[in-house]
């Protein structure tokens, strides 16, 4: 209970945070549309194969503009020595983590909203399967911003962070990509069987994110 | 309360505590003096949990930080050089926060910001704080998570009269209210009217112990533990 009130203090703070700063939607935000946009434009301008590739594109560009989330998640913590202020806080390192990684999550979510939307307009994607898609891009969120926040606080103080993240965090996601690009392409083919096993291979992988991140983040922390 | 024996704490390859013997006492108000680089701030961070021993021995509150140093944090407060506050909070924001970590009710920092005097720009953002406001909302934060033992980094630089008289209260209430403090500074006038013992470090070193600084209302023994 002590470890679900804590994480629910530290994700009301990021999000309260990102809330007010408005980067995530005067910056993350826009960035993933562009990303859209210059992938219809360097695909196909006249929307013939862009359906086929929207899995694939969708999930490039909130990927990109994960990585961005979660160097935004680290950066607020660097000023004023707010990273010493959270480990001094008294706060454990696990219920940070979980705290952290739902900010991320339920910004990444938004994002996604937004970013199908806009793969539906552009792309001329016909939708199938709401059920499975949408447990799909919650299992890959999860993944992703577990993934990224342990990978964050790895890369917390050093002088390469903004660099590292993405070098770190790319190659540990390609599972979450992979599972959340299948799922999505087996989903819109009307291949709702299939779509459900790469969802649960989303689940395992992000189960397993979080149980890792819940129990290195507080050495991390302490290290980084 | 505190008690180091050759305490070791590298900042990189720099042994910037280099065996340190200090003993506190509950209720004591101690003044560490001396110059930049004597490892004030580091015996600070290292009290808090923040650095790690290298060697020797460091027990804070009963705990001896070797074994585990996070198990202390929600009985201390750091007022550093740093606010350790988020920009895009207000100080109220920054305040519940930060009392909510430490297991407190929120009640405790509206308490804090009152006598701070911080209830005016409560719901200013902590990034349009002027340098001494800034320095209140530490201090508003350290006292609302009622900690056992508080470490004060240069606590006078950057406030105003009022401010001082302010922290000058603080610190002299702080043995009545159960607490301990340990003080670093270079203003000595100022932290020798509050402290019960000034202790002096050179090259990471414990290298003279004073009893009885300034108050004459204030007959605490000298310590042994000063080294030559």
């Amino acid at each position: 209970m002590m470890f679900v009130r804590d994480a629910l203090l530290v994700a009301g703070k990021d999000l309260r945070i990102e809330r007010r700063s408005r980067v995530a939607l005067q910056q993350i935000l826009p960035f993933g549309g562009i990303v859209i946009v210059m992938f219809a434009f360097a695909l196909d301008a006249d929307r013939t194969s862009l359906p086929s590739a929207a899995p694939g594109l969708f999930w490039a560009a909130v990927l990109l503009a994960a990585l961005l989330a979660i160097g935004r998640s680290f950066t607020v913590e660097e000023a004023n020595g707010a990273r010493d202020g959270l480990r001094l806080s008294g706060l454990d390192g696990g219920s940070i983590f979980a705290g952290k990684a739902a900010a991320i999550a339920v910004e990444l979510f938004l994002l996604e909203v937004v970013l199908g939307v806009a793969v539906v307009v552009l792309y001329g994607v016909a939708l199938h399967g709401a059920v499975v898609l949408v447990c799909a891009a919650v299992a890959a969120t999860i993944g992703l911003a577990a993934t990224g926040t342990v990978y964050g606080v790895l890369a917390t103080g050093l002088r390469a962070r903004d660099t590292l993240v993405p070098l770190l965090v790319l190659p540990a996601v390609t599972p979450v990509m992979l599972g959340a690009t299948r799922a999505f392409a087996a989903a819109l083919e009307g291949s709702t069987s299939e779509a459900w096993q790469w969802v649960q291979l989303l689940a395992a992988f992000s189960l397993l994110a979080v149980a890792a991140g819940v129990m290195a983040f507080g050495p991390l922390l302490e290290e980084s | 309360m505190v008690h180091l024996r050759s305490a070791v704490c590298m900042l990189g390859r720099f042994p910037a505590l280099a065996g340190a013997d200090l003993d506190v006492e509950s209720g004591e108000i101690v003044l560490l003096s001396g110059a930049n680089g004597a490892g004030k701030t580091t015996l600070l961070r290292l009290c808090a949990g923040l650095l790690p021993l290298r060697s020797g021995q460091a027990e804070v509150l009963g705990v001896d930080l070797a074994v585990d140093r996070r198990a202390i944090r929600r009985a201390l407060a750091l007022v550093g050089h740093e606010t350790f506050c988020y920009d895009d909070l207000t100080v109220v924001e920054n305040l519940h926060f930060a009392t909510r970590a430490a297991g407190h009710s929120s009640a405790a920092a509206d308490a804090a910001l009152e006598r701070l005097a911080l209830s005016r720009v409560a719901h200013v953002t902590h990034g349009r704080l002027s340098q001494g406001q800034r320095r209140r909302v530490s201090l508003a934060i350290a006292l609302a998570r009622d900690p056992r033992l508080l470490l004060l980094d240069e606590p006078h630089a950057g406030l105003d009269e009022e401010g001082r008289l302010v922290l000058d209260e603080v610190v002299r209430g702080a043995p009545g209210e159960g607490r301990t403090v340990l003080i670093a500074s270079h203003e000595l006038d100022l932290a020798r009217k509050l402290a019960t013992r000034e202790v002096r470090l050179a090259a990471g070193q414990i290298r003279e112990a004073r009893a009885d600084v300034s108050r004459p209302d204030i007959s605490r023994p000298p310590r042994a533990e000063a080294i030559a």
